[in-house]
């Protein structure tokens, strides 16, 4: 069962770089976010964007900007290059199939946010020589690690769901999209709509438990919704109705 | 489908007929557990369909409607991702990719996208990855299909070489009946979900179509085809071209019809059983299945 996960991961993965057409070019992708990611934004933010605890927020989001870049094409597109049916007449399980493409968003999710961690790290040091080396706190590293992980296991998770629906790559990029739109505006302006009472009471929750417990209750809460998106997915993935679809 | 019941031959190429929309694809679904039946039950290989489709799956090969090749893969990649999935070891993996893209000439280019790939090349790739795990049985649903007449002739011929030397069971859908005279030993022919015949071509043939005799000559006139339509097992003449067709009925002797061409004045140069064509089985037998208005 790993080893068929791993297979369809390693297609999904020469996929991925052979988006552009080529592997030089799709080396030239990487390298340009990563340049985003690893060297521009870090010379643009400076020493906060590893040493302030509320910019753990950006690095939770570029895996999420990754993924779903790219997983909008998991099963919508091989429904439109009509190449879904020969797999599904192969001997992977559904579940191999299903988590394969999983997998293969996190790992490329969570693997360039690394990356590109790394890389800020030694440009911030770069461009910041002083005393002392500047490097997350091992809190914030576990947060960062952990996160990521987490960010990118929801856009793959998400973004397989979508694409399962979705008749084409663009209508799951549309869904991708709305998703998207609405894990940023929900929480910035849903908030508001709640009885004042019931915000008084997270306020005041927030305010007298510690960082630490908040942030392993909103990664608790990221687990628990990408093992539903993850279930919704497997109860969505049916070889008769996606030969039907 | 409706009640179907098709038994094939290990080790046979079965040619699975029908006009578009007949139900030749669906039975493919059907039998490889992609679809489950309403009602009834198959088994492939010893499985049921509904029940053990992975098994089925496990060791079986389809070429589908479309080829299925990931287009932005090279043709080893394709052939290497489907050789992972059928845990072929890695020595006898690439092995075997080099045997079948040799055995099809695409050896030397391995290394290419197959998107800038002729639909030809596209489609032998498609059934080296079909054979790639050695199958027991593979599902090929019109093979050639789309392709110019010389690489469908190339494509069969590289199936009927591979089907013997691989002693694997075909189970080939198609409309091109030329293509199933050729290669099956076996057809069934299937017409809006229900099936029409099946068995050996030359028995669907003897079945479908009056015998009949075709005898060129001079003197070949109206009258003696008059002299002809009389005779006991006649059903029937027709002259076209200096050239006189006699309709037999299944048994009538043929020497009697001879010595009376000859004596109503015929030369005869050459008598011969004509053969219908599979094409005239299968219009006959679509006829024959046609439901009465």
């Amino acid at each position: 069962m790993i080893g068929d996960v791993l297979t369809v991961a390693w297609k999904e993965w020469r996929e991925f770089l052979l988006i552009r057409g080529s592997y030089r070019a799709g080396a030239i992708s990487l390298l340009l976010i990563l340049g985003v990611f690893g060297v521009f934004l870090p010379l643009q933010f400076g020493p906060d964007l590893i040493q302030s605890p509320i910019l753990l927020i950006y690095w939770a989001w570029m895996p999420v900007m990754l993924v779903i870049s790219l997983i909008a094409d998991a099963f919508a597109g091989e429904r439109e290059r009509h190449t879904l049916e020969t797999l599904l007449a192969s001997r992977l399980s559904d579940r191999a199939i299903l988590l394969g493409k999983v997998v293969a968003g996190i790992s490329y999710g969570w693997g360039v946010a690394m990356v590109g961690v790394a890389l800020a790290i030694v440009t911030e040091n770069i461009a910041h020589r002083g005393d002392r080396f500047i490097i997350f706190s091992p809190g914030q590293a576990a947060v960062i690690v952990v996160g990521t992980l987490l960010t990118a296991a929801l856009a793959a998770t998400g973004g397989v769901l979508a694409s399962l629906r979705a008749a084409t790559v663009r209508q799951a990029q549309q869904f991708l999209m709305l998703g998207t739109m609405a894990l940023i505006f929900v929480p910035a302006f849903g908030s508001r709509l709640l009885p004042a009472p019931w915000r008084h009471a997270i306020a005041d929750f927030v305010g007298r438990t510690s960082i630490t417990t908040v942030v392993v209750i909103l990664l608790a809460i990221l687990l628990g919704v990408d093992l539903l998106l993850l279930a919704l997915a497997s109860a969505r993935f049916q070889r008769h109705r996606l030969i039907l679809d | 489908m409706d009640n179907l019941t098709i038994q094939v031959s290990a080790g046979s190429i079965f040619g699975f007929l029908g006009p578009n929309g007949a139900g030749k694809t669906t039975t493919i679904r059907l039998l490889l557990g992609l679809l489950a039946p309403t009602s009834g039950s198959a088994t492939v290989l010893g499985h049921d369909t509904r029940s053990a489709a992975p098994a089925i799956r496990e060791r079986t090969g389809a070429l589908l409607e479309f080829s299925g090749l990931y287009e932005r893969l090279t043709a080893a990649d394709n052939l290497e991702f489907y050789g992972r999935v059928w845990h072929l070891p890695r020595a006898a993996r690439a092995a075997r990719i080099q045997e079948l893209l040799t055995h099809f000439g695409l050896w030397e280019r391995r290394r290419e996208f197959v998107r800038t790939w002729s639909r030809g090349m596209k489609q032998k790739l498609a059934l080296a990855r079909t054979l790639l795990h050695r199958p027991t049985l593979v599902f090929l649903d019109e093979p050639t299909a789309g392709l110019d007449p010389i690489a469908a002739a190339g494509l069969r011929t590289d199936l009927a070489a591979l089907a013997g030397r691989e002693g694997v069971t075909v189970f080939l859908t198609t409309h091109n009946l030329t293509e199933a005279e050729k290669l099956c030993a076996q057809v069934g022919i299937i017409r809006a979900g229900r099936l029409v015949a099946v068995g050996p071509l030359e028995q669907l043939r003897a079945r479908s179509s009056t015998p009949r005799i075709e005898i060129v000559g001079r003197n070949l006139t109206e009258q003696v085809a008059a002299a002809l339509r009389g005779m006991p097992g006649v059903l029937g003449t027709a002259l076209h071209d200096g050239r006189l067709t006699v309709e037999l009925e299944r048994d009538a002797s043929t020497a009697p019809l001879i010595q009376r061409v000859l004596a109503a004045g015929g030369e005869v140069e050459e008598a011969r059983k004509a053969v219908a064509s599979i094409e005239e089985v299968f219009l006959t037998l679509m006829h024959e299945a046609e439901p009465p208005k």
